[in-house]
Order: C-alpha cells, then structure tokens, then sequence
C-alpha cells in the first residue's frame, strides 16, 4: 500500500540520482549473472580438467592438478589384456545398434510419416513411454529371461537386438520429424518420372534427410557407448564385453578404484564419441540445401 | 497420338468428399489446356488422376490410344511440374534434368549430354553445376520445365506453373511458357486459378466449379459467350454485370430502361431472366442516349489506360426495392465524377441472357435453328 502512494504519483526526482542508483543495480545484477554462469561452468568444466590431467598424472587423485607428466599410465593401460579389446566391443555393439536403429527406424517414419494409420500419433507416444521402460532397470529380469530362452545369452547379438529395441521408437519419433518436414512433392515427382518405392528412398528421402539419419545415428552410437546394465547382465565373459563394463573392473588388488587406470581408460573411452561428434557434424553438417520455392 | 479423354471420371477422397464428379474431357493432341476454377473445385485433383498420383474411384483416363486409369504413374509417359517445383535439393542442376534418364538406366555419358542439351535449349547452360538452392524462382522453373522434358513424355502436366513467381517475372514466364509449347507441340495440361493466365496461355479452357466442368471453350469463347453466370462472373478481370431482367413486348425491362432482347435469343413474355454484359462492352455517356442505362455514379477506380466506374441503377419494379450496380470501362480522359449521373449503352451483340444460370443461346434454345447457328459463327 505504502509503496503504491509513493510511486503513483511519480514525484519529481533527482535524476542523476536516478539514474546513478539504476546503474549500480544493473552493475550488481551483471556481476551476479556472470558469477553464478561461471559456477555452472566450472561445476562442467572441472571433471573435464581432470579427464585431460589425470591421465598423464603420475599420481593422480581425484582432484584436477597439474600433473607430473607421464606415459606410464598408457603402458599400464595396454598391459591390462581387456581394455584395448574392449574398446573394439563397443565399437561392434554401437555400429550394430546404430545401423539397425537408423535403418529400421528411417523406415517406420518414413510409413508413418507418409500412410494415414489410425491412432497414429497414440501408437508413438505409447511406444515412447514404454521404451524408457524397455532397457530400463525395471524390466531386466524378463529381459534375462527372454535373452536366456532364445539363446542369446554372451552374445553380442543379443545386447545390439535389446538395445536396438529400446533405441527405437524414440528415433521413429525423431526421424519422423524430419520426414514430416520433408514436402512429399519430391517423392510425387520421382513417382511421375517411373521410380520405385526402393528408388525413391535410395535417391530421394534418404538424402534429404541425411541429417536426421546422421542425428540418430550419433545420438544411437552415444546411448550404447555409455549403456552399463544391459552388456553388463547379457555378456558372461571379459573378453566380450564392451568398454564400460571393463571400466567397472579397474581395480587395485586392494579394492580400491585405480585412479591411474580408470582416468587413462576414461580419456581413450571418450575420445571416439567426441570424435565421432566432430566428423559427423563436420561431415553431415545440420543443414538444409532447399529445392522447395515457398 | 497423344490426346487424353476421360469418361465420367469420379474420385471420392476416403473423407467422403467428392472432388471429381463423373467428368467427361477431351483434350486433342497437342493442345494447351487449362483447367480453370477457384480453390476447392477440384482441378488439381483432375491433373493428379491424370498423372495416377490419385486413383480414380471411377471411370477412365486414356493418353493417346492407351487406357492409363490403372497405371502407376511412372508407367503413363507423363511428366509432371509441381507448383512447388519439387527440385531434389541435393542434387545439381544437371543431375535434376537427368534424373528421369537416370530411372530408365541411361548411362552417366548419355544422361550428361542429353542434360546439357535441353539445358542449352532452355538457357540454363551456366547453371548445370549449381544446386536448386541457388537459383532464382524463375531459374528453379526453367530447370523444372527442362527435367520435365528430359524423358520426352507424351503429356506435360503443370500445376499451377506460374503462382511461385513474382509479378513481373509471371509474364516473362507465361510468353515463355507458350512459346515453349508451341515449339514442343506436347500436349500440355496446366492448372490455374488465375483466369487472365488461363485465357493468356491456353488454346482451350475448361472452367469447373465442384467437381464439375462448368464449361470448355477457346478463351475467346469463353470470355465471349460463358455458358453459364458461375463461369460469367469467374472469366474477366472484372466480372461480368448480371443484372435482373424481364421481358416485356419484345424488349428487356432492365432496372429501369427499355432494351433490346439480344440477337439469336428465344425468350418468351413475361419470363424473368438474368442479363449479362462485361464492363467492357458497355460505353458511357454523360448526355442522355437512347436505348441506355442510367444511374449515378459512385465509384471510379483508375486503372491506367481506362477507369472502371461503378453506377447504381435504380431498381426496375415500381415498388422501389434496393438497386443493383454496374460496372462500366470508361477510357482514359473521359471519367466522369463520383455523384454525376451517366448513361451506359450495351454494345450490339455483346450482352447475354441467363435463364436460371444458364446462358440463353441460340443452341440451347429448344428447337435450334440452323440460321441461329451461322448467326453466334459470325458473331465470333
């Protein structure tokens, strides 16, 4: 109430004062914007300092510090007979799972996206609620099970078909996006010049859409790369299993985590996703080139 | 032979909506055609079952001396231009023009040369390694008119060709377009909502309104004599002045003023009719003339070389009802002012009769005579 009388009025002030009081507030509000960014930042930053130090840290902690440069972590690494292997485990079950994921699901959107089907857009949300489930924690047991009944037990096969299976309708979901944004006067077009369905994918759809594909693709690679549980729980052996699993067993005698190893094996676990970030969006670009006049 | 015909062409969308209404066509070979209508009437429904983008729910599409109705679309030796034009945007000029050739599995050398060539003949040469993205809207048409010829199909089919381009560039486009045509001598479909465009480019129109074919005719038929007021008030870039008539002794009693029934019209007394004459066949006059319309006017828009000038004429019943207006060409210099009063004469053989919307003709007139015939030949 009080403080309604006194602006309503708006009675004549001191300007300069105004005007001075109005400057230190957007100083302080400045100050404490960029404060609190760099705290985030750091929060960020910090594990990232230490995944490019550690490494090469004779002794490393779990602090970020400047390090007393060394190899001898890599040798280290390299005497651990799982660990380069295990790298190359992921890359099977990542490009296995990326290809089925983007092959399957650029074919579900695409007839989706195209066919008029009944309770469509329910049949997606349904399928999206249910994928979370899918690999989640919650459904591991019947996953055993299943996995167990049909003989895919430690077989790579088996983690790249879960895997996929939870992978899937969330990139319908994406690559239908895309194709819904892609004009359908290109297929029409291609149809009136005598192309068949096969051809009009081939040379059309999937060139449009390149950068969708490329999307889900990376965004399929990244999701196995840092998938734990279902390798962990499907794969018997060391020799088959993927780089996050050999991570959980860099261990000293003691029982202790061996930071050594762990920060070595963490910097070349991620490397190849960062890599692969890179060449893609270098490669792919997310860009559209435009033939549609609108 | 490439002529296309339809027999009581139907298609019924899964929606229940009836876009093409047993439709009967005949397009000759060689022919500029124009399906004509505002938005909704279904013509380019009418242009995809030709193309078999749509399936006929029934009736027949025969190209030339091939029944097609079942056909896929790649099978009916017809090339299509989008409105949208539908350039594949990852692809080059060239590869675009190439792109049918690449589907019948011409080699790269054959696809390149035949690209090239019909990029020359269309001036696109300096452009075969730009990508879509890169041209202009005109350029984009050009490259679309030049992949559509690549296959030499027996039938074009354009889609509203000229809508994506802006003012100026849409005539350069249409004289284009019908020089285009008449070197390739295809028989060629287009769909239009634009009535000038339409009676510009086309050798014969078909004008429809729900499904419907409202009326086909050479432009000069059209504009001239519509067959009916849907198409009267849709042909012309001011529509035609419809107004209540009745007949009285031998003459119209027309808002007032006493007209001749118009040649080769069989009418009879009493009944009650639409009259029907274009702004343009009407002059005006300041001073009173005999035999003219006459009303205050309330309106005059300039457009350049002429003025079209709104009248209101007074009702023709004695009990004084609300009036219907006019609309007259006046040429440049010789506008009258709004609240003046003007007179408006028909020219001879210029105004048309409806009865119930449709036009009153010496050939609709039960029974037509023979020398009626020669007199609409020799109106044209």
């Amino acid at each position: 109430m009080s403080s309604a009388t006194t602006t309503a009025p708006a009675p004549p002030r001191d300007r300069a004062h105004d005007g001075a009081s109005s400057a230190v507030r957007h100083l302080l509000a400045r100050t404490g914007r960029y404060v609190f960014l760099c705290a985030v930042l750091g929060f960020f930053a910090l594990p990232l300092l230490w995944l490019a130090t550690a490494p090469f840290d004779d002794t490393p902690t779990i602090t970020a510090s400047l390090p007393q440069f060394t190899l001898d972590n890599f040798r280290a690494l390299l005497d651990n007979p799982y660990a380069l292997s295990s790298l190359l485990n992921s890359v099977y079950l990542a490009a296995g799972t990326a290809a089925l994921v983007v092959t399957f699901a650029a074919l579900a959107a695409y007839a989706l996206s195209r066919v008029r089907v009944p309770g469509r857009d329910a049949l997606l949300y349904g399928l999206l609620l249910l994928s979370s489930i899918v690999t989640g924690t919650a459904t591991m047991v019947p996953l055993f099970e299943l996995a167990f009944r049909l003989n895919l037990i430690d077989s790579r096969l088996g983690v790249i078909l879960i895997l996929t299976g939870g992978l899937l309708p969330a990139a319908i979901f994406i690559l239908k996006d895309f194709m819904d944004a892609t004009p359908t006067s290109y297929e029409e077009s291609a149809r009136v010049f005598g192309a068949s369905p096969l051809q009009i994918m081939r040379h059309i759809v999937v060139p449009v859409v390149r950068p969708g594909l490329a999307t889900v693709g990376v965004w399929a690679v990244a999701n196995v790369w840092g998938n734990f549980l279902v390798p962990f729980l499907l794969l018997r052996g060391p020799e088959k299993a993927p780089a996050a699993v050999i991570m959980y067993t860099l261990y000293t005698e003691g029982g202790q985590a061996d930071l050594r190893l762990l920060s070595t094996f963490s910097l070349l676990y991620s490397l190849p996703v960062a890599l692969m970030f890179v060449f893609v969006s270098s490669r792919y670009g997310f860009r559209f080139h435009g033939g549609i006049k609108r | 032979m490439s002529a296309i015909t339809m027999r009581e062409l139907t298609k019924v969308y899964p929606n229940g909506v009836r876009a093409l209404d047993a439709l009967d066509l005949e397009i000759a070979d060689g022919e500029f055609f124009a399906l004509l209508g505002p938005s909704g009437c279904g013509k380019t429904t009418l242009l995809r079952t030709i193309a078999g983008l749509e399936v006929a729910s029934g009736g027949s599409v025969r190209i030339g001396d091939r029944a097609v109705t079942n056909l896929p679309p790649g099978k009916r030796d017809v090339a299509m231009v989008f409105q949208d034009y539908a350039l594949f945007p990852h692809m080059t000029v060239q590869d675009n023009i190439a792109y049918p050739l690449r589907i019948k599995k011409v080699d790269r050398r054959g696809r390149a040369e035949k690209a090239a060539q019909t990029a020359d003949e269309l001036g696109l040469s300096a452009l075969l390694q730009r990508r879509p993205g890169q041209l202009s809207g005109g350029q984009q048409q050009r490259v679309a008119l030049a992949r559509a010829m690549a296959c030499h199909p027996q039938v074009f089919l354009l889609d509203e060709p000229l809508s994506n381009l802006d003012a100026r560039l849409r005539l350069e486009a249409r004289t284009f377009l019908k020089r285009l045509q008449r070197e390739l001598g295809v028989t060629t479909v287009f769909v239009t909502h634009d009535q000038a465009e339409a009676l510009a480019l086309a050798d014969r129109i078909a004008v429809m309104e729900g499904g419907r074919i409202r009326q086909v005719g050479t432009p000069t038929e059209v504009f001239r004599r519509p067959a009916n007021t849907f198409v009267a008030g849709f042909i012309g870039s001011t529509p035609m002045n419809l107004v209540d008539a009745e007949v009285h002794d031998g003459e119209l009693a027309v808002a007032g003023a006493r007209l001749p029934v118009p040649e080769d019209t069989r009418v009879t007394s009493g009944e009650k009719l639409v009259y029907g004459v274009r702004p343009e066949y009407l002059d005006y006059s300041a001073e009173p003339v005999p035999g003219a319309l006459s009303g205050q006017v309330v309106v005059v828009e300039n457009l350049g070389s002429f003025s079209l000038v709104s009248l209101d004429l007074p009702s023709g019943d004695a009990a004084g009802g609300p009036g219907t207006s006019l609309q007259v060409v006046v040429p440049e210099g010789r506008e009258p002012e709004p609240g003046d009063t003007g007179w408006v004469v028909p020219r001879p053989g210029r105004s048309l009769l409806y009865r119930d919307g449709e036009l009153v003709s010496s050939a609709a007139a039960p029974p037509s005579v023979p020398a009626a015939r020669t007199g609409v030949g020799a109106e044209r």
